[in-house]
């Protein structure tokens, strides 16, 4: 394999963890449920579509055939990961987790939990 | 928008081409015995659950479709950059916050996708639709202007899912 090549597929790899990383840590780091759903959800698809294209350079180089494999793993994280998202957030607020103290608009959470109007 | 009651052989033709697509590329492979068999599974997983199937509005518009796409994508990068950059960043410095953004485009599989969406691109996650389908609750991460959020996402995203979907 071309030097190139490697580098591209090592940076990728390091990019995609690095991202999938930050997105752990804000599981961690943030202060409550619904900031804490934000990391996984976003920082975590960047993440893994890094990961899959270094695989998908990796395997096509190494059989020279096209390897697209990994565009259907992309396509499956990015229709599950909102829809779990959004079954988190609603799950969350029918179990009226607590809310961090500085959020704008508290009170919304109430209607959406009613699914009314606001 | 109702259903056919005249029988058809491909009820679905986009699901059919979708179907032969993804079992194609879930074995990676385009040789001939995969494409016999795949043809096989697109053409009669349709015909089998075509009956189930709820109305929904129809694409048009495919370089809209195709533009939207790109767009969402390229969007997708961004905001994980900024969600990265604000998961590393002091927590005094967040600003959450919950927004409620009224929502003119209708039927359940163009909101699902505007949801969808939302929740995949600025700091935001959809937590909640009001039970008349006329209000989307979102989570927001870091909100400066309320307005020009709810203004973004209406023009950025919603307008042109109503020119694809003609509602």
């Amino acid at each position: 394999m071309e030097f190139w090549i490697e580098l591209l597929i090592s940076v990728l790899i390091v990019a995609g963890a690095v991202f999938v990383f930050v997105g752990s840590l804000g599981l961690v780091k943030l202060p409550d449920f619904y900031t804490r759903l934000h990391g996984p959800t976003k920082a975590t698809t960047l993440g893994m579509g890094c990961l899959l294209v270094a695989s998908m350079t990796l395997v096509t180089n190494q059989n020279g055939f096209l390897s697209l494999h990994e565009l259907l793993i992309t396509l499956f994280l990015l229709i599950t990961a909102p829809v779990t998202a959004h079954m988190l957030a609603k799950t969350a607020l029918h179990h009226k987790l607590d809310i961090a103290e500085k959020t704008h608009d508290k009170a919304l959470s109430k209607q959406a939990r009613k699914r009314l109007n606001p | 928008m109702r259903a056919n009651p005249r029988f058809r052989w491909l009820p679905m033709p986009l699901h059919s081409l979708l179907l032969l697509t993804v079992w194609l590329l879930l074995n990676n492979t385009m040789a001939p015995g995969h494409l016999v068999l795949g043809s096989f599974l697109a053409i009669t997983i349709p015909l089998l659950t075509s009956g189930m199937q709820n109305p929904q509005p129809s694409f048009h518009k495919p370089f809209t479709i195709i533009r939207y796409v790109f767009m969402v994508l390229g969007d997708i990068v961004v905001a994980n950059f900024e969600v990265a950059f604000l998961i590393l960043g002091p927590n005094k410095k967040l600003n959450p916050a919950f927004v409620a953004i009224p929502l003119e485009i209708e039927f359940e599989l163009p909101i699902t996708i505007l949801a969808s969406t939302v929740s995949l691109t600025p700091g935001t996650v959809s937590a909640e639709i009001s039970e008349d389908k006329k209000w989307l609750y979102v989570h927001v991460l870091n909100l400066t202007d309320k307005d020009e959020l709810i203004a973004q996402i209406k023009s950025r995203y919603e307008r042109p899912l109503m020119e694809i979907f003609q509602c």
